[in-house]
């Protein structure tokens, strides 16, 4: 399923991958990306956590949509960013295949372990 | 249960692992040491790994082979980074063609492990993964259960 799903991000949409290996490169975006997948926060809410010009969150908020990460919406004066759960889905499903490889090998690690000890620590 | 805690970190697109083993450091430590005890682990019962070199020093070069159920060899390789025995060690895991040359056009990820002793007896060890994007993340994984499928498809086979 994984493999199906792997084709339908890049063959639908090849230019979004791009998009998204520049949007999540940058710390200040990942931290941005993290506030507005708990909550939906305006512009200036976001900005006020980092040391720099409300322009220049704005910027980091606008390569976030870009690739898709988040969305806007807007509630009367302001707009509100949240962050897009379809895209950290996927990628959330990709981290849970992987954690899946690594239980599978830690099982293993301390299977070998155990064994090493009932057979009196062999070395 | 010897994983204690898991951390996914879709956005920083890395993963901590954390396990709790009832040995002390150093015999824990072999398991990584020793290729012998590592091929015992890394590869799944349906896709068991034979390691060919093994030098476990900054720069140095590990690389191995797994064993498919049709007899598919994906190839591996490690660089290590870092190494301090029995408490620490970094390295870059990727994939290989198959005369165990890296693949360059594969992406890697990079993989450091922490050991501590908790309590006599008693050791702690956290296995960090971090990939460089989301990109190079759905290449491995998407590889890795390629692998896995066809492991579980002729599993099903068997059974039939």
């Amino acid at each position: 399923m994984l493999i199906y799903n792997y084709m339908v991000v890049h063959h639908k949409d090849g230019q979004r991958d791009d998009h998204l290996f520049h949007a999540l490169a940058d710390a200040t975006r990942r931290d941005i990306l993290r506030r507005c997948l708990r909550d939906e926060y305006s512009v200036s809410a976001i900005a006020s956590h980092y040391p720099m010009s409300f322009a220049a969150v704005q910027k980091h908020v606008a390569v976030l949509e870009t690739a898709g990460l988040v969305s806007k919406r807007r509630r009367g004066r302001e707009q509100l960013v949240c962050g897009d759960a379809s895209v950290i889905r996927y990628t959330k499903e990709l981290l849970e295949q992987f954690e899946a490889v690594w239980r599978g090998r830690l099982d293993r690690f301390g299977e070998i372990l155990q064994d090493s000890q009932t057979k009196g620590a062999s070395t | 249960m010897t994983v204690t805690n898991v951390q996914k970190d879709s956005a920083a697109l890395t993963m901590t692992l954390t396990a709790r083993f009832d040995a002390p450091i150093g015999r824990v430590w072999e398991l990584w040491r020793d290729p012998r005890l590592l091929e015992r682990w890394w590869g799944p019962p349906t896709y068991p790994a034979t390691v060919v070199d093994h030098d476990l020093s900054p720069g140095g070069r590990v690389s191995y082979f797994m064993t498919g159920p049709e007899g598919d060899q994906p190839h591996g390789w490690w660089r290590v980074i870092a190494v301090d025995a029995p408490h620490r060690l970094e390295f870059e895991d990727g994939f290989a063609d198959e005369t165990g040359a890296p693949n360059l056009d594969m992406p890697t990820m990079n993989i450091g492990v922490s050991l501590s002793e908790e309590s006599p007896g008693t050791t702690r060890m956290e296995v960090v993964t971090t990939f460089s994007s989301l990109d190079e993340m759905e290449k491995i994984i998407a590889m890795g259960m390629e692998e896995g499928i066809k492991a579980a498809m002729s599993q099903i086979d068997g059974i039939l």
